[in-house]
């Protein structure tokens, strides 16, 4: 049988052996409003852990549905404790990958004083966990952590004053370690958590006006005592994807299961004429042709037979009588010259004014200007959308990978006109989990297609569908002007950035994701969009930063939808505010880095975090893990084939702060850009994994080198025509830098409190790195590259046009 | 339709079906072999990589029929008989390489065809050897410290397992 698990291989051979006949869900219920009489016998370990698997763990049938929210008010929902002491929690996030299970477990842990070794994370089964909405923002261990860090302090106290109770010691007079709880006095009196309620429910009502607010009445550990937080425990995740026994969201099977795949317009926008189902009906295991509107899937017994279903169905499209886009060529032209539509200037940012930008600019000794442009980017995950839905008993139940769970199951049911109550989606791990991806389009898609056809059914895109049609991140164009003193002081700084169509970001309604749309149902108008203005603590007295949004002409049903990909506008703005900075350090004839430092250093007002002090140290830590050569950039360019240069960019995020200094080797003869060296010091406040955090890092600025180096949505008028690993490029084995420095910045500068908070580190990173890799290419050739992606011909192109 | 027999990790399937039909269709759906992935269904990423005649080969255009009766090895089947697991894979945990993992399966399959042609590769030649299979979480920096580790671990026998590389 094949099982559906996101829980370690060990733990769930231990499941195994206990197919228990309450569910984890039944204990839920039984636990809130129910007075069902249970004995502490019949609410054996295997009661508890074993069901909570056997709702992710055995075909979808068994556990027949309603599935009402657990009771985040409830410890029960939280925290389980089994008669062997060990503990299993219940949270509602989502983990992409970064480690969060491990740092909940480390978090929760370290609050109930048991070792994390005897710990289990469930995540993202919206029957079963508490909705914490799933992944996003980069804010499950900032935000999350909280809520999940009392209820396991709450739980703590409970137990102790249980065992003062059975030991007849005031609590007071108790030590707890590691489950173990002694008398102080006489350490031979003790008693274990699982002794004292081990397959028994704690009954403890929690407060909280939401569920972030969560609380029971026990304090938080201070920092200072916190043992596991700040360790590296391996993530329990990683056995199972290195030894091919983890079952991922792509995975899931069900007896029964069918398989479909979509088959999308010719072009965007596209109106479906007709569909000639006798192009298909002789494919062996051939079912259904499934149409609505302008979406259109077939389904078949086995996944091979649908997918030459999907490539030979012959469908009669009628194109858009105009072009539904740009080309990607033309695209950042359009977007200049376009003027925001009235919808779009009711988005528009009121322009955020300081000083007198117009006269410092009138009276400076020096103006500069540039403007910069990114492209849309996609999140093409290495496995293209996928999702399964099972439609037994009148009910849904989705696999998923979507890191939303929480909101594809409310979605889902509004779109198909369900109870909540009778969807859920079962979180499983997937590919990159770095934004809205395709995923939720596919859970909608899967959960359709299983109603029409009453049958589980597995839907998978092709590559060609995941990287034309999946969400991108939304293509910006800058114009920047700053204003120097004779000195080489900023005096003034102008900001316009203006985004593309930044009105579909959705996050699981049922009205914004691929299916609704090309099935006629959309919102009333665009969602607003917007833009940030770069996160940096520079003085500069008088600025102006103004935001635009632009649209495409095709609205609605189109590939170039936008939704968050990672740090959503963050690489965007840094490219360009970092770059300019960099421009004006050159006009300035001073080092980029001391540049910095000067526009940082000339207040000592800062917030209630420090963010400036930290700043400071934050750029001073990367300069000195790269040993920095003080020098104005460029450098006097060499003779030979290869130039080398370095270059520094700063930001933040949230409150993480960041400088990433880039080494790079510029090829003059082919244009291509070898990163050679990556440092980069980062302070997301208390860090619960110090090793998890490091390659978090590492992946993000990777990632950022990708999409610095490569990535880029290429279309013509009527279509995206990166469509695969070759038309759409990524970073591959041989781009790698030789050497990635991570400097994990600590130290709270604020005395009256023992540490920071931690603050998030999954996004942070990516931000700065194309600015710091194009300040390195400036520093190593004197020429500027204004446009993302640096593919090597338009480098070369550059080089040539600058003749270096 | 027609009876193809293959054999994978040791083991003898007979399985009935077009035997144009790609091999990671068989493996995933027909003999529950899950750790070779689709990607690309065009032989660019490596998600699907399984390892046939020592070489690292993309299941996904790889007809079945035209591998009937060779010795195929997936993930599942890299581990040794007593479960001890495959160097390659020790060293992916103790580097702690994986972030999502979607794509490990075939970073770990072709790693392990390169190092059993090549078991001292230099920084350059894992660069090129493994050039060809993607990751989008680009943890490329650290496939390629587990890589050299697995050279490692391969060439001096095991090692404590239990500690993370820095």
């Amino acid at each position: 049988m094949t099982t559906f698990t996101n829980i370690p291989k060990q733990i769930e051979e231990a499941i195994e052996k206990w197919q228990g006949t309450t569910s984890r869900r039944d204990f839920l219920k039984n636990s809130g409003m129910f007075v069902v009489s249970f004995s502490a016998a019949a609410m054996s370990t295997a009661s508890l852990l074993g069901p909570a698997a056997s709702a992710q763990n055995s075909p979808p049938t068994p556990v027949a549905g309603p599935y009402p929210d657990p009771d985040f008010r409830k410890l029960d929902s939280w925290i389980v404790i089994h008669e062997d002491s060990t503990a299993t929690f219940y949270v509602g996030k989502t983990d992409g990958g970064q480690g969060t299970g491990t740092g909940f477990r480390q978090l929760m842990a370290d609050e109930l004083d048991i070792a994390f070794d005897k710990t289990n994370l469930i995540m993202g089964a919206t029957d079963i966990t508490v909705d914490q909405g799933g992944s996003g923002g980069s804010d499950a261990i900032e935000t999350d952590g909280w809520p999940a860090r009392r209820v396991a302090a709450e739980a703590r106290r409970v137990l102790l004053e249980m065992a003062s109770a059975r030991l007849g010691v005031p609590v007071d007079q108790l030590a707890v370690s590691d489950g173990v709880i002694t008398v102080k006095a006489n350490p031979s009196m003790k008693v274990t958590y699982g002794e004292l309620i081990g397959g028994k429910r704690f009954n403890v009502t929690l407060t909280g006006n939401n569920i972030n607010a969560t609380t029971g009445v026990a304090k938080l550990k201070p920092v200072g005592d916190l043992k596991i937080v700040g360790q590296s425990p391996q993530r329990y995740d990683i056995p199972a994807k290195v030894d091919g026994s983890l079952k991922w969201a792509v995975d899931a099977k069900a007896p029964g299961m069918v398989h479909a795949r979509n088959v999308r317009p010719s072009v965007a926008g596209a109106q479906l004429i007709s569909i000639d189902e006798s192009s298909v009906r002789g494919i062996p295991g051939f079912i259904k042709v499934v149409s609505k509107g302008n979406y259109v899937a077939v389904v078949c017994e086995r996944e091979e037979q649908a997918i030459r279903a999907a490539r030979q169905l012959k469908v009669n499209w009628q194109k858009p009588a105009t072009p539904s886009f740009p080309t990607s060529e033309n695209l950042f032209d359009y977007m200049r010259n376009a003027k925001p539509t009235s919808v779009v200037q009711s988005r528009t940012q009121t322009p955020d004014v300081m000083g007198d930008p117009d006269a410092a600019l009138a009276s400076a000794a020096k103006v500069i200007e540039a403007e910069y442009d990114f492209p849309f980017q996609g999140h093409t995950a290495l496995g293209p959308a996928h999702a399964m839905a099972d439609p037994s008993n009148g009910q849904m139940t989705i696999w998923s990978n979507d890191m939303k769970a929480y909101g594809l199951r409310t979605g889902v049911a509004e779109f198909l006109g369900m109870p909540r109550d009778s969807v859920r989606v079962i979180w499983q791990e997937g590919p990159q989990l770095y934004g809205r991806t395709a995923a939720d389009d596919a859970g909608f898609e899967a959960a359709y297609l299983a109603k029409e056809i009453g049958r589980p059914v597995r839907v998978q895109w092709m590559r060609h569908e995941e990287t034309a049609w999946d969400a991108k991140g939304p293509a910006f164009t800058f114009k920047l002007r700053g204003g120097l003193d004779a000195q080489g002081n900023v005096v003034a700084l102008e900001y316009l950035a203006r985004t593309a169509d930044y009105n579909h970001i959705g996050y699981n309604e049922p009205d914004t994701v691929l299916i609704a749309q090309l099935m006629g149902r959309r919102p009333k108008e665009p969602a607003p969009g917007g833009a940030s203005p770069p996160s940096e603590m520079y003085v500069i007295p008088n600025r102006r930063r103004t935001t635009e949004v632009v649209g495409m002409p095709l609205v609605w049903e189109s590939p170039l939808r936008v939704a968050n990909l990672r740090d959503p506008n963050g690489p965007q703005i840094t490219f360009a505010g970092e770059s300019f900075i960099d421009e004006m350090a050159v006009a300035a004839k001073v080092d980029p880095l001391e540049f910095r430092l000067r526009l940082l250093t000339a207040s000592t007002v800062d917030d209630e975090d420090f963010l400036r002090a930290r700043s400071i140290a934050v750029v001073k830590a990367a300069a000195a893990a790269y040993g920095w050569d003080t020098r104005p950039s460029p450098k006097p360019v060499g003779t030979g084939k290869i130039l080398s240069g370095r270059g520094i960019a700063y930001c933040y995020r949230s409150q993480t702060v960041v400088a990433e200094i880039a080494e790079v080797e510029v090829n003059r003869e082919t244009g291509h850009i070898w990163v050679k060296r990556l440092v980069c010091a980062h302070d997301c406040g208390l860090i619960v994994n110090p090793e998890a955090v490091r390659r978090t890092i590492e992946g993000n600025l990777l990632h950022g080198l990708s999409r610095t180096l490569y990535e880029e949505v290429q279309f013509d008028t009527e279509k995206v025509t990166s469509v695969d690993w070759i038309t759409h490029p990524t970073l591959r084995h041989s781009d790698t830098p030789a050497q990635v420095d991570v400097v994990l910045v600590n130290g709270d500068p604020n005395p009256n409190r023992p540490d920071l908070p931690p603050y998030g580190a999954g996004e942070a990173a990516i931000k700065p790195t194309a600015a710091a890799v194009a300040n390195a290419i400036y520093d190593a050739t004197g020429v500027r590259l204004r446009r993302v992606p640096f593919r090597d011909k338009r480098v070369l192109a550059a080089l040539k046009v600058a003749r270096v | 339709m027609s009876n193809i027999s293959l054999k994978v990790n040791g083991r003898s399937y007979t399985v009935d079906i077009d035997p144009a039909t790609p091999l990671l269709y068989i493996l995933r759906n027909d003999l529950g072999l899950q750790g070779p992935r689709f990607g690309c269904g065009l032989g660019q990423c490596g998600a699907c990589t399984v390892i046939i005649k020592g070489a690292a080969v993309r299941s996904c255009i790889t007809p079945t029929s035209t591998v009937k009766g060779s010795e195929i090895t997936t993930l599942e089947g890299l581990a040794q008989q007593d479960g001890r697991l495959h160097p390659v894979q020790q060293a992916w945990i103790d580097e702690q390489v994986p972030q999502c993992g979607f794509c490990q399966n075939g970073q770990i399959m072709t790693a392990k065809a390169l190092l059993d042609r090549n078991p001292d590769p230099t920084d350059a030649e894992i660069r090129e050897g493994m050039d060809r299979t993607l990751c989008r979480c680009m943890t490329y920096y650290r496939i390629q410290a587990a890589i050299r580790r697995a050279a490692k671990l391969i060439a001096t026998g095991p090692v404590s397992g239990k500690e993370v590389g820095a």
